[in-house]
């Protein structure tokens, strides 16, 4: 199981602060998934009306969900395919390993799934003697590593290239210790080679979804590289995994979702592969798996839907609220301390894993708004984290979360380089609010404490710093 | 109960699904007979000729090349030259599929033509695409016989060729010819929506091609 660490989002984010190889690659989030989405955004004329249909089309689906899942369930039957269904993630992981047992499986690819991630289901394969493989670039550079993902679609994002190099050489040893993996592309074409191997080695391919299509039976993956689909299309299994809430009505419906997707998550018009599978191969395919399994787990949603929270359901984990946070981009993902990081990880850590591990979270945010204004899904993410504190308030736990949020602000502010970090961002946006007398009457994470007390204006010098960018990030705020 | 009831009468719970139950039902089975169509960019939305013309201009910018002629007879001396102008063998992986098997090969005496999946050893793949996507330079590719879906991924370089008639403004378009063929609610087992070669941004966030499938991709416009 992934250790959960979120209850010490402190210590985790101060460690995050003081590493500087990870500071050097979080300059990469900063730079250059904001620009890259804005001009995606800009470049479609209806992206924001698309937006709307986008949040339109989940909310009917959720406020059906039992009724699409019936009748995805029967698609999916129909054409020859397999469907479980999982409570927790004991049960979708003792259904996998069923699965893998009846299929002799001793090795198995995995395709980018935070899914899997959600269920630990790499460490419980391996005790139970079967070999997983991750096949996505990022993916496999951290389970080399023995790591989590620090980010959703770009699970490797806090290494640098000289780290991902040390990693090759250490585990790659069968390779001349001579040969030059300086360049990314050296260190992909080296990638692409031992994987190649895996795909074909092994029996059984895993598989997350972006979408699962009522109408007929399909589950959808998008991605770059095409590892996703080896995973699926060589193995004789093909088994996927997914979370109730991935449902869509008709293919029509994931088009229009789809054209938010790639534009919000990496800026791209449509990622290189997407991907609708249905059942297993046909007769006369001459390839394809043999047979396709769906384990649809709810692990936690059920009991989000007709809450405050049933809106978090909506999030087709694009990433672009993370990629779009000040904390998020001073921390990394993995001070959240568990799957989830980010704004979506704050206000979904504590309806799956628990208040009480979880609970921090909600306050590990500026208030900027930012995630809501880029979310494809327009999901009102800092209100939610708002309704996380006033759950608090009503089991009683309010003053220490009060307090909390305090201290976290105080450790924020106090310690220089976040401080830097975070406001170096923020700065521009809360100028506009509180511009003329150099304090601010609302800050961020001090909640109702600066409204009796207004803390000092950052110093000018941060500001001026920040002037030259400011022009962009207005452009990202308007965007 | 088993997990799936348990399920199933949990979000039933939580929506209070049995008031209206007969009108969700109608509501859901409206929407899964009718498929309505959502909003369709403008862009897409062009005469022929200019819709082509931004297909390709898609598939430049997603670093593929491409390459129109005037009738499927000229595809291969098309192929020929690819592998040719690219100092790649005089060899490829194609399917069954009729509209690429009766091509005038004979003309091209020195290429050899494997047929059937890939195996993995090829460098190059041929296929037939079933449509293209204006909106954004994206080919449409159906599982079978006829075009194995390994031939998409396994090889270095991807060949496709698609019928200029068939290039579509958008999506939805695109969806509406796999579902006329294969019925309502009915698909192949794969289809493949391929926009540009395979890359990965995995690395400090540099994007580069040829992660896991074709480090090129080239297509072949008829018409
Ligand atoms: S919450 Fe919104 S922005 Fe964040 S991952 Fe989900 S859909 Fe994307």
């Amino acid at each position: 199981m992934v250790e959960i660490t979120s209850p010490r989002f402190k210590q985790n984010a101060a460690g995050a602060l003081a590493d500087e190889q990870l500071q050097k690659a979080m300059n990469n989030v900063r730079s250059k998934f904001i620009d890259k989405r804005r001009e995606a955004a800009e470049a479609l004329p209806e992206f924001e009306a698309l937006r709307d249909r986008a949040k339109a089309i989940k909310d009917h689906t959720l406020d059906h969900l039992d009724l699409y899942l019936e009748a995805y369930e029967k698609k999916v039957v129909e054409t020859g395919g397999f469907v479980h269904w999982a409570q927790t993630a004991a049960e979708a992981r003792g259904i996998v390993l069923d699965i893998c047992r009846m299929a002799n499986a001793r090795t198995v690819t995995k395709g980018k799934s935070m899914i899997t991630e959600e269920i630990g289901l790499n460490g419980f394969l391996e005790t139970m003697g079967i070999r997983p493989v991750e096949t996505d670039l990022g993916e496999y550079i951290i389970q080399l590593r023995g790591e989590h993902p620090s980010h959703i679609i770009a699970p490797a994002v806090h290494l640098t290239k000289e780290q991902v190099e040390e990693d090759f050489r250490r585990v790659h040893d069968h390779l001349p210790a001579d040969r030059d993996l300086t360049e990314p592309e050296a260190l992909l074409g080296e990638a692409r080679k031992v994987l190649r191997a895996e795909y074909f080695n092994a029996d059984v391919g895993i598989t997350g979804a972006n979408f699962l299509v009522a109408e007929t039976g399909s589950s959808i993956i998008v991605t770059n590289e095409g590892n996703g689909d080896l995973t699926q299309i060589l193995p004789r299994v093909h088994i996927v995994v997914a979370s109730i809430e991935k449902i869509v009505p008709t293919l029509e419906d994931a088009s229009q979702i789809l054209r938010v997707l790639a534009r919000s998550a990496t800026g791209q018009e449509m990622s290189t592969y997407t991907t609708v599978s249905t059942g297993p191969r046909r007769n006369g395919d001459v390839d394809g798996p043999e047979s396709y399994h769906v384990i649809l787990l709810d692990n936690g949603r059920s009991a989000m839907l007709g809450t405050e929270f049933q809106e978090m359901l909506r999030c087709i984990r694009c990433g672009a609220c993370m990629n779009h946070c000040p904390v998020y981009h001073s921390v990394g993902g993995h001070a959240y301390g568990w799957v989830y990081p980010g704004p979506l990880g704050a206000v979904l850590t504590p309806s799956l894993i628990g208040v009480e591990k979880g609970g921090h979270l909600p306050n590990a945010s500026t208030f900027c708004g930012r995630c809501e204004s880029v979310c494809p899904m327009r999901i009102p993410l800092p209100k939610m984290m708002r309704h996380w504190r006033e759950r608090e308030f009503e089991r009683g736990l309010n003053p220490a979360t009060q307090r909390y949020g305090l201290r976290l602000w105080a450790f924020f502010a106090r310690h220089p380089d976040l401080y830097r970090a975070v406001t170096g961002t923020v700065v521009p946006l809360l100028s506009l609010m509180a511009p003329k007398s150099g304090r601010f009457g609302w800050l961020p994470l001090a909640g109702g404490w600066t409204r009796h007390r207004d803390l000092p204006a950052p110093e000018k010098r941060t500001f001026m710093q920040q002037l030259r960018d400011r022009e962009a990030v207005s452009r990202q705020a308007a965007a | 109960m088993s997990a799936r009831e348990t399920i199933l009468r949990k979000v039933r719970a939580s929506l209070d699904a049995e008031r209206n139950a007969e009108q969700r039902a109608e509501t859901v089975a409206e929407r899964l007979a009718r498929a309505p169509r959502g909003l369709i960019p403008a862009r897409g939305k062009l005469p022929q000729e200019e819709r082509i013309a931004l297909f390709c201009a898609h598939l430049t910018k997603l670093a593929a090349t491409w390459r129109r002629v005037g009738s499927a007879d000229e595809v291969p001396e098309a192929v020929a030259t690819y592998l040719r102008e690219r100092n790649l063998p005089a060899s490829f992986r194609m399917g069954s599929d009729k509209r690429l098997a009766d091509l005038p090969w004979s003309g091209q005496r020195s290429l050899e033509i494997r047929t059937g999946p890939s195996d993995g050893t090829d460098e190059v793949g041929l296929s037939h695409a079933n449509s293209g996507i204006a909106e954004t330079g994206t080919l449409v590719m159906l599982s079978g016989a006829g075009n194995p879906t390994t031939i998409n991924f396994l090889p270095e370089h991807h060949i496709v060729v698609v019928e200029a008639g068939r290039i579509d403004g958008d999506l939805e378009t695109a969806v509406g010819r796999v579902r006329r063929r294969f019925g309502r609610g009915g698909m192949p087992r794969t289809v493949n929506f391929i926009s540009g070669p395979s890359r990965s941004g995995d690395i400090e966030q540099k994007i580069i091609l040829g992660a896991h499938g074709p480090r090129a991709l080239h297509v072949i416009v008829v018409g």
